[in-house]
């Protein structure tokens, strides 16, 4: 009978384990805040707190001793902090990488039920009536700024493959407007490309990914020499493009007059839904209009949230296995220092001061290795770059962003790690025999 | 051998921190189990003995854009060519614009390149003679739950249709399946379609074909018959560049991610933890039993044997929990699989992966063990029976 209910109590216990990490993880950090201040005045304010405190006192500076042990559980944590933070920041990275390439009061015109601007296609007649929509801002000269641009994937050799090897870009044919509508590209290196001529500027992502894209040099896009005139920098997806003037990669690629998409700048964000209704209820116009951050939010989605998840599982499977590092140092610890604990008993401090000192031991220990493992991830991946197919057409680079979000995770992990890995060894910590404890060798 | 039962006896003295460590072991190695099987799905894509003979030729310039079908019979001439075929890519996507399909418009004789490829005869003959029919793989079905008879409108996120509209109605003539599901799985989901059908129907595609896929008669005669087909389009205006479906696959991947990296890296960071973990276990077991140590040096063990006891308890160890992590994700991976719907399909631990598993294991026991080994096998009889 006090096998089963013993049976039950364990059961009971991890249920609320698993209750309060899930709640650990779910919550905001104010509210965590207040309950580490309601902690913290606990242990300053009441006597079990008090006595709480000097237990915890007494096994953090023997800790010393046991070096080896708790450097187990310091690395074991560490190593999946790191590993966690690096996924989460690739994810992190590639999200932000498209979502800056969009802003609220930019929109973007594709052709209806186009899954991405490569698929898109546009006539000259849809473009025009497009640009001269209502809530179009207009430039200085009266025009609307308002750019139709053609995209196409071109196989350029890549950097660092063999001879033979070739990547896919994302090569986009724009007007003269494009520079308006994305006001954060910018030239850094040589000239902007001169209209009517095969020539093409490249980002510095691009630049970085393919063999031969320097100012001056000469590559094959379409079966033509182009000449790269410059290099632009924009901080977002269009760093891995490279662009060149719409009309000659239309006639190169036998495009025509058709165009992949109008990319508008709005007189201002609220002009949007109006623009929208307008293309929707137009007869002549089959079109999808969304914000250019709606855009590559979405694009982004399915690619985050898949390497997010794997992040999350390899992660927890890690996660599990750090536990019963923890379990199992813990353990043993509590069994070394059994005269000990046995003894500030037998002296009378209560179960709960002991409960509290081990956990504290062992969760501070837990933060030790969270920091650690996410100062690891930080000094080594924090702007690492890296490139993958984006939207089945080109590569597209990003770098890992380890954000402030993305160690708050990793830190949260390592203290529910070290929760469960206390909860345990603290509660047989409280309930050794003293007197059997006390003789022990 | 003859030992064993003291091994055993050894390591399940003190039983929680055994069982704890196993389970941490467990947790590693069921990791190893899961990605190595990932890694190694994504080194075999494309690879088969039917795959090594057959070619794909796509435009050199960029992968959108697609060549004329006058180098059908030009390419069916060239020396070594078994058979050609052809397929464009039709951008089919169902209910969603972003819910896309791998949906190919092929000619009737793209099947007889893919002998991998089952089909029910019946269902190919339907197949042959209905223009709207359509042979969807058995993943896909399961995914939309769709059953063969049912007619199914698909949107091409690319191409109109001829009423102008992207709805091309379709029916489902029957299910393809691969035989082999570890370098075959992703004809379980895709979709094939009549071209003459995509061609007639839309005005954009002006009879040009996506790429052409090529057997040839002696894969050794590969790299000659690719050679000599690209010959046939040098310096026009529609470059074809020709390599093996292999070479294709993996070329493709690589620009995706670097999936060695990733797991090696991710795998490298467990087992360095897991050592550290394991080698502080076997640390503390020795260094409690060294009095006893020095009893069976006492009765006539020698050093070695000694030594060799301490080294065959880590590996047992390691071996034990290893092989039960490997298990569990051998039977996870079937779980994951069925239980997304198909969605996500785990590959399964294969051969190769329980070779490297084991010779894992053996390493990280004997490496774990090597110091409290050496320990045991130097100490002082004397000092360790006095607890010095």
């Amino acid at each position: 009978m006090s096998k089963f209910k013993s049976f039950l109590r364990g059961l009971g216990l991890f249920l609320l384990v698993v209750v309060g990490i899930g709640a650990w993880l779910a919550l905001p950090w104010p509210f965590l805040l207040g309950l580490a201040v309601l902690f913290a005045l606990w242990m300053l304010l009441t006597r079990r707190g008090r006595q709480a405190g000097s237990v915890t006192q007494i096994g953090v500076s023997t800790l010393t001793q046991r070096l080896g042990s708790s450097s187990v559980i310091v690395i074991g944590i560490a190593g999946v902090v790191a590993v966690l933070v690096a996924m989460l920041a690739m994810a992190e990275g590639y999200r932000e990488t498209l979502r800056k390439s969009g802003s609220d009061d930019t929109a973007i015109v594709l052709r209806g039920a186009s899954a991405a601007e490569v698929m898109s296609t546009l006539d000259h007649d849809a473009v025009t009536v497009i640009e001269q929509a209502p809530g179009v801002a207009r430039g200085a000269d009266g025009r609307p700024i308002a750019s139709p641009e053609l995209i196409v994937a071109a196989n350029l050799p890549l950097k660092n493959g063999a001879p033979d090897e070739d990547g896919s870009v994302q090569l986009r044919g724009v007007g003269p407007q494009a520079w308006a509508v994305r006001p954060n590209v910018k030239m850094i290196e040589g000239r902007k490309f001169e209209t009517g001529r095969r020539e093409v500027v490249v980002g510095q992502g691009a630049k970085r990914q393919f063999a031969g894209l320097d100012v001056g040099k000469q590559i094959k896009l379409g079966s033509e020499v182009w000449t790269v005139a410059g290099v632009f920098q924009s901080g977002d997806a269009m760093d891995s493009e490279v662009w060149g003037d719409a009309d000659v990669v239309a006639t190169t690629y036998r495009r025509g007059s058709t165009r992949s998409s109008v990319t508008a700048r709005l007189s201002d964000a609220n002009a949007f839904q109006g623009f929208k209704a307008n293309l929707a209820s137009d007869p002549r116009l089959e079109v999808d209009t969304s914000t250019t951050l709606d855009y590559f939010s979405k694009q982004s989605e399915t690619m985050t949230k898949i390497i997010r998840i794997i992040g999350m599982v390899v992660g927890a499977i890690m996660a599990i296995g750090a536990v019963f590092g923890a379990l199992n140092t813990m353990f043993a610890t509590v069994a070394t220092r059994a005269r000990e604990i046995a003894t500030l008993r037998a002296l009378g401090f209560r179960s709960v001061p002991v409960v509290v000192a081990v956990m504290l031991e062992t969760m501070l220990l837990a933060l030790l290795g969270g920091l650690l493992g996410g100062l690891l991830a930080w000094l080594v991946f924090n702007g690492y770059t890296a490139s993958t197919i984006a939207g089945g057409v080109g590569q597209l680079t990003f770098a890992f962003q380890v954000s402030p979000d993305v160690l708050w995770t990793g830190v949260k992990w390592a203290m529910a790690i070290g929760f469960v890995g206390g909860l345990f060894p603290a509660l047989r910590a409280a309930t050794l025999p003293v007197t059997t404890a006390l003789r022990a060798a | 051998m003859k030992y064993l039962h003291l091994v055993w006896a050894e390591l399940f003295r003190r039983k929680t921190r055994t069982i704890l460590t196993l389970l941490s072991i467990l947790a590693a190695f069921l990791l190893f189990g899961l990605l190595n099987g990932v890694r190694e799905s994504f080194n075999e894509a494309g690879k088969s003995a039917v795959g090594a003979k057959r070619l794909q030729t796509g435009s050199r310039l960029s992968f959108i854009q697609s060549l004329p079908y006058s180098l059908y019979a030009q390419i069916g001439r060239v020396d070594g060519v078994k058979s050609v075929s052809y397929a464009n890519w039709f951008g089919g996507a169902y209910q969603d614009p972003h819910n896309q399909i791998f949906s190919f418009a092929v000619p009737p004789n793209y099947l007889d390149l893919y002998p991998e490829i089952e089909v029910a005869p019946a269902e190919r003959k339907s197949f042959d003679d209905t223009r709207t029919g359509i042979l969807v793989g058995e993943t896909l079905m399961k995914r939309f739950g769709w059953k063969v008879g049912q007619k199914v409108p698909l949107q091409s996120t690319i191409f109109p249709n001829s009423d102008g509209s992207k709805n091309w109605p379709f029916d489902i003539v029957g299910v393809m399946r691969a035989k082999d599901k570890k370098s075959g799985g992703w004809y379980d989901n895709m979709l094939l379609l009549h071209w003459k059908y995509f061609d007639e129907s839309n005005p954009y595609n002006r009879g040009e074909v996506g790429w052409y896929v090529v057997a040839v008669n002696d894969a050794g005669q590969a790299d000659r018959v690719a050679k000599a087909v690209d010959a046939l389009s040098v310096n026009s205006a529609h470059e074809t560049k020709t390599q093996t479906e292999q070479a294709a696959a993996a070329s493709w991947m690589k620009q995706t991610a670097d999936i060695g990296l990733i797991v090696g890296s991710i795998m490298g960071a467990v087992f360095f933890t897991l050592l550290l973990l394991t080698g502080n276990t076997m640390a503390q077991a020795v260094r409690e039993r060294i009095p006893e140590l020095a009893v069976l040096k006492t009765i006539g063990f020698s050093d070695g044997s000694v030594l060799g006891l301490v080294l065959a308890e880590s590996v047992v160890l390691v071996l034990i929990g290893g092989v039960l992590g490997l298990a569990l994700a051998a039977g996870l991976g079937p779980i994951i699989s069925v239980g997304s719907g198909g969605t996500i399909s785990m590959p399964p631990v294969g051969v190769n992966s329980w070779l490297l598993g084991l010779a894992l294991m053996i390493a990280i026991g004997l490496l774990v063990g090597a110091l409290p080994a050496l320990r045991a096998m130097r100490l002082n009889i004397v000092d360790a029976l006095a607890g010095r």
